[in-house]
């Protein structure tokens, strides 16, 4: 399973060798996370710990991590998301993707943290996170893609410092499922979350997506964040204090 | 005016790295392995809000909106009923210790088509940025028009 990773720089290392020495340290966090974590490998930690082969105790300490985040998001989501969903022959299949992904890229970042006086926006997969340190510099403008048509953008979300991830429909293979019900939430099309770490937004998307007609609501009442669910029938939802939309055009 | 000066005259240099990352069962399969450094000076398109080309264009300042970290202003270009431009000129980025809370705003919807480029957009999040939807994803146009 490949995901591409977008970085752009600005600032006093965006060009020079330690930026490029960034860069690689994020490529080689990301390559050991899937090594660990891909559900796309038969001999991941993860996929092995699913099959039982494995205890947790075997596995290393960032798996025990991961699935804590991920019964913390079952338990915040009501059960909507589980790292734990069943296959369409009946088995259980341990899937953490809709923690990782976020989870990953947040770690991965801690190369470019440690680059002074640089900006950054690192994108793994459409999930993002960004640092802003130039004073009266301008935010980085996230695009939200359409997610009925993805050569059109719906939203724009300019963010100095802070994160941005996005789960829905369009992502051909994802086993995006509300767990309650083993099914695919009816009535949403995609929910954006803006965060302080990559880390929550990604878990709250998921969730949010999991929830399915209650994902406004439900992200409403999450602290801290912003974002915006766009429905099945294509109109959308901000969320967040303060929120202002464009009315639509008759 | 000095912000103003920055968003359009930004001489920042961006550095946009593109490479395909995927597991070791499918191989290393780079999308792509170029890096390049882009000095970019008065933006290309000519939709923006400080001067238009089109006659008809205009801007539209949306209120200042309070919100918990600052005031927020968002100015729309329309040309005819079409949005063509979303600047944000009033951003809560006031004083040090501010910036460090300013972490990140409200989405602003675009009603019609608005191309990313001409948007000036750094980075694009959605649920087709993956490998298989990557090439025809928005967030593929952009790097490639970085590089």
């Amino acid at each position: 399973m490949g995901m591409p990773i977008s970085l752009a720089l600005r600032g006093r290392h965006a060009a020079d060798d330690r930026g490029r020495a960034a860069w690689a340290e994020v490529m080689a966090a990301l390559r050991a996370v899937d090594r660990t974590f891909s559900t796309y490998r038969d001999d991941s930690y993860v996929s092995r710990l699913g099959r039982g082969e494995l205890e947790l105790a075997d596995c290393p300490p960032e798996v025990a991590e991961v699935l804590a985040l991920g019964a913390e998001a079952e338990r915040d989501s009501g059960g909507a998301f589980s790292v734990w969903r069943t296959g369409p022959d009946g088995t259980t299949v341990l899937d953490p993707n809709g923690v990782v992904k976020g989870w990953a890229a947040d770690r991965a970042a801690a190369a470019l943290r440690c680059l002074d006086a640089t900006d950054f926006c690192l994108s793994a997969g459409g999930d993002l996170v960004c640092r802003t340190l130039e004073p009266g510099a301008p935010p980085w403008r996230i695009g939200v893609e359409h997610p009925d048509d993805p050569g059109r953008l719906i939203a724009v979300v300019p963010v100095a410092t802070g994160a941005v991830a996005t789960s829905g429909t369009a992502h051909r293979g994802q086993h995006l499922v509300d767990a309650r019900t083993g099914r695919p939430p009816s009535g949403v099309a995609s929910v954006t979350v803006v965060a302080a770490s990559l880390t929550m937004a990604d878990i709250d998307a998921t969730a949010a997506y999991a929830r399915g007609e209650d994902a406004a609501r439900w992200l409403g009442a999450r602290p801290g964040r912003t974002g915006l669910v766009v429905w099945a029938d294509g109109s959308a939802t901000p969320v967040g204090s303060g929120t202002t939309a464009v009315p639509a055009e008759a | 005016m000095r912000r103003i000066v920055l968003w359009f005259m930004t001489t920042v240099t961006i550095v946009v790295l593109l490479f395909g990352y995927s597991t070791s069962t499918s191989g290393p399969s780079a999308v792509g392995g170029r890096t390049s450094a882009v000095s970019a000076g008065v933006p290309v398109s000519g939709g923006t809000s400080s001067s238009t080309s089109s006659a008809s264009a205009r801007t539209v300042s949306g209120p200042t909106v309070p919100t918990q970290w600052g005031d927020v202003q968002v100015v729309l270009t329309v040309d005819g009923s079409r949005i063509t431009d979303v600047s944000v000129p009033v951003y809560p980025n006031g004083n040090g210790t501010d910036a460090q809370i300013n972490a990140y705003a409200l989405p602003i919807l675009i009603q019609d088509t608005l191309n990313a480029q001409s948007a000036h957009i750094d980075m694009i999040t959605g649920a087709t940025v993956t490998s298989t939807g990557y090439l025809q994803s928005l967030q593929g146009a952009l790097d490639k028009a970085g590089l």
